[in-house]
């Protein structure tokens, strides 16, 4: 590797807070001044970050890179919609889908992270198990598949999920509603990971990330640490699909597919995986760049998505906001080198 | 019974390394899963139809697709996984990139419906099951690229460099080989294998853009859990996965076979992490 490996993920300070305070007022004010058409679109894209976090969390926290976070992004929201559709308790179905989420992780992420599979491996079995989950989802059209009530459709997917109940409200969020869920759910979510990376926990998964050898020498059992970072990653990935599941209504095979797959890896490239806010930026710059390619009417979004997979692999390795961030600490550096000089004279 | 069961097996096995060869081979020397293997079998797939379409026959089209891939295959090598060497995740994303940009552009190109060819027709019955004829023609074109990459490996000086390049390739650079040209040549080679398979599955499938997908995630499997070594692992790893797959997939459905698969692969390599072949030194 010729660059750095990852962030350091310090303790944030007063700048942060107060930029996480000021996200939670603008969030709280933005829907006076959007229009629903906007608030819905921006609310997808809510989703897509909370799963773009889920990736990054676990690539640029404890290094292991996943293909297949649209295993848990899938599940959690079939999980949600069955659990609902059975039920009518639509906030217990949503963390039981989460819970769903995080077990599949754990059972697949013994067998991949106790074993010690090479990381290639790893992320390789990842996309191979959401391709088969795709599959398995698809064969199951016909009208024997059924789990309680609930038809599983194969191919059309479930439609028609009921909205979210939250407790104390008579009625299911609307819009506006499932907008301020899934902002909150984001901002929740952001803060809770990059407040985790600052504990002594996140310090040894930075330890585990630049050099497990060493970690394991020192002591501390590996290959645990990697387990439950891999079922925390899965929990959250599953929480995006219940959130997509109330957002849209609707879940489908096409959760679990292979350019959903190379979405999340595209966001978290483009966003920079050694910060947890990258990806965040990273998933809404791509998502509006999708919207407007289908406006446009181009209708080459795989072929967009390809080319800017391997610009930023050959060009911009670790992503916008690192290498902008780079480029303004260069910068200030530049300008103290000047004012110094002037001084010297 | 027992016919049609060394028939499915058969067929099944014959059909997985074929379609693992050109990954393996790729991945026994730079240790990197090409993800756009799957789609440098659907370019091999258009060519054969291509081919077929403007007269050529079945046997020529064959050749003529191979040679095209991995004609490709090097300029991919040049343009792309050249910059990218001792970057092992780099190369993994880069080939994902491509992969996506492939499957684009076909779409575009071709459309999205699928492009059929005819094969080589006929059926024989053996013990009461009908055969087709074009599934031992598979076979046998399998069973001959194996022969063939094995005698090239060891039986020339190019497999000898290759496969002392393979085991050590800092000691090979020493003694004065080009290590670059030989993953050059090699993944032409892959990609060439690659696109024999896309060819082969064109009169049973038909090109059509997504094609790769269908087929690759048990090419995945099967390579990670072969190991190291592209001929040996490649054979014992299709012999497994094959009888397991054709068995379930007669006996339920090909999901449940892909699933049986992956479930047995999942297992498998909590207890061997690196494979069949992972902890042999020597071999190809």
């Amino acid at each position: 590797m010729i660059y750095p490996v990852g962030g350091s993920f310090l303790r944030p300070g007063a700048p942060w807070w107060s930029a996480i305070v000021l996200a939670f007022v603008l969030l709280v004010l933005a829907p006076r001044g959007l229009d629903l058409a906007l608030q819905y679109d921006l609310t997808s894209i809510f989703i897509c970050g909370i799963l773009a976090l889920s990736m990054s969390f676990l690539w640029g926290g404890v290094g292991i890179l996943s293909f297949g976070q649209t295993i848990f992004f899938g599940l959690g929201g079939y999980g949600y919609t069955i659990l609902v559709m059975n039920t009518d308790a639509s906030l217990m179905s949503l963390v039981l889908g989460v819970l769903v989420g995080g077990g599949m992780a754990a059972v697949l992420g013994y067998f991949m992270i106790y074993g010690r599979i090479n990381d290639i491996y790893l992320s390789v079995v990842t996309l191979v198990v959401t391709l088969i989950f795709e599959k398995m989802v698809r064969a199951t059209s016909g009208p024997e598949y059924v789990i309680g009530s609930v038809r599983l459709n194969g191919q059309n997917g479930i439609p028609g999920i009921p909205g979210l109940q939250l407790p104390f409200l008579t009625e299911p969020l609307s819009i506006e509603g499932v907008f301020w869920f899934a902002g909150g759910a984001l901002l929740l979510t952001y803060c809770g990971l990059r407040l985790l990376m600052a504990t002594r926990f996140g310090r040894i998964l930075v330890g585990i990330r630049e050099n497990e050898q060493r970690m394991e020498l020192l002591g501390y059992d590996t290959r645990r640490y990697r387990l439950i970072t891999f079922i925390i990653s899965g929990g959250v990935a599953a929480f995006a699909g219940g959130l997509f599941a109330v957002w849209g209504s609707f879940v489908g095979p096409e959760m679990f597919n292979l350019s959903q797959a190379s979405l999340i890896v595209i966001w978290v490239i483009v966003g920079g995986r050694t910060t947890l806010i990258g990806p965040i930026i990273g998933a809404a710059l791509i998502q509006y760049l999708t919207k407007w390619l289908g406006t446009v009417g181009v209708g080459q979004v795989s072929t967009v998505m390809g080319a800017i997979l391997i610009v930023f692999v050959l060009l911009f390795p670790r992503g916008l906001v690192p290498t902008l961030g780079d480029l303004l600490s260069r910068l200030r550096l530049a300008q103290v080198a000047q004012r110094s000089l002037k001084d010297a004279k | 019974m027992i016919t049609t069961y060394i028939y499915l097996i058969a067929y099944a096995v014959a059909l997985l390394a074929l379609i693992s060869l050109g990954l393996s081979v790729i991945f026994g020397m730079m240790k990197v899963i090409n993800l756009a293997h799957g789609e440098f079998m659907m370019l091999g797939a258009y060519a054969c139809v291509y081919c077929s379409s403007l007269g050529l026959p079945f046997w020529a089209s064959l050749i003529v697709a191979t040679l095209a891939v991995g004609c490709f295959g090097l300029v991919v090598e040049r343009l792309l996984i050249r910059h990218l060497y001792g970057r092992i995740v780099d190369t993994l994303l880069a080939t994902w990139g491509l992969s996506l940009l492939l499957i684009g552009v076909s779409t575009a190109v071709f459309g999205p419906q699928a492009r059929s060819m005819p094969g080589i027709p006929g059926t024989v019955a053996i013990g009461g099951t009908t055969m087709s004829v074009y599934s031992f023609v598979l076979i046998g074109v399998t069973i001959l690229m194996m022969l063939v990459t094995w005698l090239i490996a060891t039986r020339t000086k190019v497999g000898l460099v290759v496969r002392g390049t393979m085991q050590r390739p800092d000691i090979a650079g020493a003694l004065g080989i080009n290590t670059n040209l030989v993953y050059m040549g090699t993944f032409g080679f892959g990609a060439a294998a690659a696109g024999l398979a896309g060819a082969m599955l064109a009169p049973l499938t038909g090109a059509t853009p997504l094609m790769g997908a269908a087929f690759v995630s048990k090419a995945f499997i099967n390579v990670i859990v072969a190991g190291g070594l592209p001929l040996i692992g490649t054979s014992l790893a299709s012999a497994m996965f094959g009888t397991v797959d054709a068995v379930i997939s007669y006996l339920a459905s090909s999901v449940a076979g892909e699933v049986a698969v992956l479930v047995f692969a999942v297992v498998l390599l909590r207890m061997l992490p690196q494979g069949i072949t992972g902890r042999f030194r020597r071999g190809f």
